[in-house]
């Protein structure tokens, strides 16, 4: 167990979420990609603590950091799908398309 | 030991992560992102961030459950009962993401990271707090105000009818706009 080992976990995790983001049609599942993503970016950031920079908190605070964009990533996802869905009757990304270039 | 458990901890985060994508209902797939969260949370629990870990566990289990109600409200395939295709553009995504895995795994391979600095505080935790509660006190604020933005927001974005449905868009309505008739002091 080394640096490069959890960083190769972590550039697997954020692939497939970035994969997930991009092929799922249900905008929940777009969001189930996000997380997955962000996923990888926490585990990227502990590695980065503990391998080379333990004697700070900086790592610690990305993770923190990470954690709420989460949160937030979440509920502001839902917000607007419920938002989308009560005027639109949408829930499938091809459904929406008024930004459309 | 370390290294079993390290790899076991490592598959199931990316395998369930990736069979979130391939179960054809939406309900397992909450759940087996759970799972790949959980073994996240191990894996950091590794590093020894004992309570950023269990930060981790606490929040993910809340937030799939969470997840799981809207799953069940916006759902394309209860239960996995149809077999049907969720997908779009799965070639170029793939592509795009197969990409994206070899430009990190080579960079995290290929890179020469730079020695170990200095050893973990003996409590991380306290250390964080401490942090937290001084030298990034503005990060803390950041967070905060923009958690409460986001409560704001999305409150705004969820609510179906608000005042400005109700009593016109200069709030003077002699009596408010409602389907049903009644209600406190009317």
């Amino acid at each position: 167990m080394n640096l490069q080992a959890f960083l190769v976990v972590a550039a697997a995790l954020v692939s497939v979420g970035l994969f997930g983001a991009l092929t799922q049609q249900s905008i929940v599942m777009v969001m189930m990609g996000l997380e997955l993503l962000l996923n990888g970016v926490i585990l990227a950031a502990a590695a980065f603590w503990y391998f080379l920079a333990p004697s700070g908190t900086e790592g610690q605070v990305l993770i923190v950091i990470v954690v709420t964009a989460m949160a937030i990533e979440m509920a502001a996802g839902f917000a607007v799908t419920t938002a989308i869905y009560r005027a639109k009757r949408i829930d499938m990304t091809d459904d929406a398309t008024e930004l459309r270039g | 030991m370390t290294t079993a458990l390290f790899v076991v901890l490592a598959a199931t985060a990316v395998v369930a992560g990736a069979l979130v994508f391939r179960v054809d209902s939406m309900a397992r797939a909450t759940f087996l992102l759970l799972l790949s969260f959980l073994a996240v949370a191990g894996l950091v629990l590794m590093t020894g961030l004992q309570y950023v870990g269990l930060v981790i566990v606490l929040m993910m289990v809340i937030e799939m459950v969470v997840m799981a109600v809207f799953m069940i409200m916006y759902m394309m395939n209860p239960a996995g009962l149809m077999s049907m295709s969720m997908f779009h553009n799965t070639r170029g995504a793939a592509v795009i993401a197969a990409a994206t895995f070899v430009a990190l795994a080579g960079g995290a391979l290929l890179v020469d990271w730079p020695v170990r600095g200095g050893s973990p505080a003996p409590d991380p935790t306290m250390a964080l707090g401490e942090s937290l509660m001084s030298g990034q006190m503005l990060t803390m604020m950041t967070l905060g105000v923009t958690l409460f933005a986001t409560i704001v927001g999305t409150v705004v974005l969820a609510t179906g009818r608000g005042r400005y449905d109700r009593l016109g868009d200069e709030l003077d309505a002699p009596a408010s706009d409602d389907r049903d008739r009644g209600g406190v002091g009317r």
